[in-house]
């Protein structure tokens, strides 16, 4: 009995992983939610009351999903080119922190639409600068970056600390550590009116389809897939390593930049040190469920989001508690990783 | 600018390195084990939790503390078989599989301490490892303290570095996990199974790394918390590439990167007008530097990340 590489990957097998990845996702949770004295059909069923059961609750879904997309294209472009970027975390962070910075007092007087245009640009790029960081070492010192990614994610949030302690601290917050807000121009318009729903939904199906774009439809896209599958391989064709790692690692990085900012245009107003619960790490899940296309995101975004804003209401309705969210989500990495496994590959005896 | 040196002199810095260096030194080891055998293992920052809130949680229930670190140890060695299995027979991604287990291991580590724990106004509590007092030795000024007043476990993590840098350089087995990490085709051709090996080495690693998650609770602090690791996990990776996969130099970068770590504790209340955030951010950035320095010239274990399928090359 050997396993083998399938030729080609069909269509029904390549869709299908990631249902069979959350169903199994979904099985091996139950059994916790069981252990806490709740059948699992029902914590299921009110956790999805609780993120679709009501107009209001498919727009906070949709809220949570904005982040989650972002978050996911950055990785997923990241590790289509073997890239490991684990610093979305960071990078979300510093995004959010530069638009806070930027876009309190420093741009006032500009119309609506060009400020916020000038505060994606800013989010996006203090996400990149931050990304091309541990990219460069890589390149110039052979630094891993995993290790440089994940440790600059804590290194990055002390410093939104400092900062929201220190020169951006926003003095009407009563001492509650909170970052000055966004200038009240430059907020995210509502895309449903007294929803927190806003057009950062639009700018993430945007950045998806632009990332689409990008992998499939350039050189730089292919040049990108061709460093993560056998970087030695593509340098021998002609590809310049490092531009291509460079480019990936900004465009990322401004990804996971742009979430951060989005979030505080479009929801927070401020920064805190608590503004994300985890969106750079679920990316990685959100990312790993679209099996790493930009289209699968958003998908994967919206069943993400669905998790989390459903386990809220259902451990509130059933006492079930809320990290079974972060179970499961974390558990449908794992089982997609083996979904995937078995659609590239088959048993043959 | 005086202060600031006096405090290299006060024993309660260096007694305090030893304290922050156990749970790295356990990190550090385990994750040096695995990829000695050629497996990356990223779950080490949520095997670390687990073995935080095991350990804890076992105590709380009414186990002694001995048992705790036990209960800890099979729990991280447990997940370690997870991790094992996804990335040596199934060849899955070692980064991948590596970060799903670290969010599963950390996110079950809160969910099961919810579900069992009620917490109130503040964590509840156990009565931690105190320090050793062994008769004349603690008294000894200075080294009494330093070296003989420590917790018990900080021991056992001294007593791990030195029985894995023997086993690895001096024994046949030790052989057989350098050879798997370096050319597992070798390992084969002697007759040996190189997937046994790496899960070996896999689940004593974590085993390794779910005690030092357990010092955190059982001896550093009293209970447990979320978010309470921070990053240590990583700092192992980190150290690993430091040490250039030798237990020895393993030992120095941990409790090099703990001195660290207890001056600019101390150094925040002595140096006024600098935010505290800068001085915990140093241990973090020294690390990057660290690997900077030490990245060109690292000797990586050959077969590091390479899934071994027999028969194929």
């Amino acid at each position: 009995m050997r396993i083998e590489r399938r030729a080609r990957v069909p269509w029904s097998l390549a869709v299908s992983a990631p249902f069979a990845a959350i169903a199994a996702a979904l099985a091996l949770s139950a059994v916790l939610i069981l252990a806490a004295g709740v059948n699992p059909l029902l914590a299921y069923v009110e956790m999805l009351r609780g993120a679709l059961g009501s107009r209001l609750a498919v727009t906070e879904m949709l809220t949570r999903a904005v982040p989650l997309v972002l978050t996911g294209l950055a990785v997923a472009v990241a590790f289509r080119a073997r890239l490991w970027n684990i610093g979305g975390e960071g990078q979300f962070y510093l995004g959010a922190l530069a638009v806070a910075w930027v876009g309190h007092d420093l741009i006032s007087g500009l119309p609506p639409a060009a400020g916020i245009a000038v505060l994606t640009f800013v989010g996006m790029m203090a996400g990149a600068l931050l990304l091309s960081g541990p990219a460069y070492l890589r390149l110039r010192f052979g630094v891993d970056e995993v290790v440089t990614t994940l440790l600059m994610n804590f290194v990055v949030i002390l410093f939104v600390g400092l900062m929201i302690e220190g020169p951006l601290r926003d003095p009407l917050a009563f001492g509650w550590p909170q970052s000055v807000p966004v200038d009240g121009a430059y907020h995210l318009p509502d895309l449903i009116p007294n929803t927190r729903l806003h057009i950062g939904l639009l700018i993430a199906l945007a950045a998806a389809g632009i990332v689409w774009l990008i992998v499939a439809r350039t050189v730089f896209g292919t040049e990108a897939r061709a460093a993560g599958f056998n970087a030695r391989a593509a340098e021998f064709a002609g590809v310049s390593l490092p531009r291509t790692i460079i480019g990936v690692a900004l465009l990322s990085g401004g990804l996971a930049g742009l979430a951060g900012g989005i979030e505080v245009m479009g929801v927070t107003r401020g920064v805190t040190t608590t503004m994300s619960p985890g969106f750079g790490y679920a990316g990685i899940v959100v990312a790993m469920l679209a099996a790493l296309h930009p289209a699968g995101v958003v998908a994967a975004a919206v069943f993400v989001a669905t998790i989390f804003v459903g386990a809220d209401a259902m451990s509130r309705a059933t006492g079930v508690p809320s990290f079974i969210a972060d179970v499961i989500v974390a558990l449908a990495l794992l089982t997609m990783l083996v979904a995937l496994l078995f659609s590239t590959y088959r048993i043959r005896r | 600018m005086i202060e600031s040196l006096d405090l290299l002199f006060s024993a309660s810095l260096w007694a305090a390195v030893l304290r922050i260096a156990t749970p790295l030194i356990f990190g550090v080891l385990g994750a040096l084990l695995c990829e000695r055998a050629g497996v990356l293992n990223l779950g080490i920052e949520g095997i670390m939790t687990m073995g935080a809130m095991i350990g804890w949680l076992s105590v709380f229930l009414g186990a002694d503390l001995w048992t705790g670190l036990l209960v800890a140890a099979a729990a991280g060695a447990l997940i370690g078989l997870l991790h094992a299995l996804l990335t040596v027979p199934l060849g899955l991604s070692q980064h991948v599989s590596g970060l799903g287990i670290t969010l599963f291991a950390a996110a079950l580590a809160y969910y099961l301490y919810r579900l069992i724990v009620t917490v109130g106004e503040s964590p509840p509590t156990i009565e931690p490892f105190r320090p050793l007092d062994i008769p004349i030795l603690s008294d000894v000024p200075f080294l009494g303290p330093v070296l003989f007043a420590q917790a018990a476990p900080t021991y056992l993590a001294l007593i791990s570095v030195a029985v894995i840098a023997y086993v690895l350089a001096r024994t046949p087995l030790g052989l057989a996990i350098r050879m798997t990490g370096e050319n597992p085709h070798t390992v084969e051709s002697q007759g040996l199974d190189p997937t046994l090996i790496r899960i070996g080495c896999v689940m004593a690693g974590s085993a390794l790394m779910a005690l030092g998650g357990a010092f955190l609770t059982t001896a550093a602090f009293n209970s447990f918390f979320p978010e309470m690791v921070q990053g240590r996990g990583w700092i192992c990776i980190a150290l690993v590439v430091f040490s250039s996969w030798r237990p020895g130099k393993a030992l120095l970068g941990a409790l090099l990167f703990a001195f660290l770590d207890a001056y600019q504790l101390r150094l925040q209340a002595v140096v006024e007008g600098v935010p505290y955030q800068l001085f915990l951010m140093a241990p973090y950035l020294l690390s990057i530097v660290a690997l900077i320095l030490v990245a060109r010239r690292a000797r990586v274990p050959e077969a590091l990340m390479t899934p071994y399928r027999r028969g194929e090359r």
